[in-house]
């Protein structure tokens, strides 16, 4: 077993046991801190997918943005909630089956396919490549200005459904 | 190298966590959650492709990034709408909101 496979199941069983917690913490805050612990986990697999633009930006969106927005959140909705009430709902172990079942579904599916692997080496510029594709006519410049318009308009919903009336 | 099925075994595992968490939570937040842990989950295949089958295009990177835009989109209209109904019905807990129950 290479460093790289130890590594990649070190990361993983992070990923996956801070994103157990985060789902059976009956604590909504606690589940917040153990999904930031997931989402480095996340940006630690893209470092060994060798994808380092998408593991900073990981970093970027999910532990600094979208994870303090949570934990902003669950501060200013905490008095509403009764700390006794129990975490999950009565539907529980129906979503637990639903869950394993799917689980079980994928995995068996990831593990039987043959997927036609052509690993080759990453180029040294991906980095470079992939700034170049998204402001390029010829690549994803329509994509990368729309997502700049639905981002605008998400936020002038966001502002205008929260706002006080 | 790691081989591409323990990477996709991984990302299943951590969609149905997700998936677990979604259906099975109260709080509304707390579903929030779970939906950001199936996007992680998705882009770590989408990510995982790219390296395995396309590495020298850029295509996976790019499909990840989207995601990322549209994630973002929906925490901040997702929680928007948590404080509203905070504001108007003083709960967070999904089950307690039957404003559209006949």
């Amino acid at each position: 077993m290479t460093l790289q496979q130890i590594l990649f199941i070190l990361v993983g069983a992070i990923t996956l046991g801070a994103a157990l917690m985060v789902v059976t913490r009956r604590n909504v805050f606690h589940a917040a801190l153990f999904l930031i612990l997931s989402f480095f986990g996340v940006a630690g697999l893209y470092v060994l997918l060798e994808a380092p633009f998408l593991a900073a930006m990981q970093l970027f969106i999910y532990v600094g943005g979208i994870a303090i927005l949570i934990v902003f959140a669950i501060m200013l909705t905490r008095e509403v909630m009764n700390p006794a009430a129990p975490g999950a709902n009565r539907q529980w172990g129906s979503a637990l089956l639903v869950a394993v079942a799917l689980c079980g579904v994928l995995g068996w599916m990831a593990l039987n396919h043959d997927w036609k692997v052509t690993p080759g080496p990453v180029s040294a510029d991906s980095m470079a490549n992939l700034g170049k594709a998204l402001v390029d006519p010829q690549g994803f410049v329509l994509p990368f200005e729309v997502t700049a318009v639905l981002l605008l308009i998400t936020f002038i919903g966001a502002v205008t459904i929260a706002r006080e009336r | 190298m790691v081989p591409l099925e323990w990477v996709l075994v991984l990302a299943a595992a951590l969609f149905c966590t997700g998936l677990y968490g979604v259906l099975s939570r109260r709080n509304a937040i707390a579903i929030l959650m779970g939906v950001e842990l199936m996007l992680n989950a998705v882009n770590i295949n989408l990510v995982a492709f790219w390296r395995y089958r396309e590495p020298t295009a850029v295509t996976g990177q790019i499909f990840a990034l989207f995601v990322y835009a549209v994630s973002v989109a929906e925490v901040a209209v997702g929680l928007a709408l948590i404080f509203a109904i905070r504001r108007t019905q003083d709960t967070v807990v999904l089950e307690d909101i039957d404003l559209l129950k006949g």
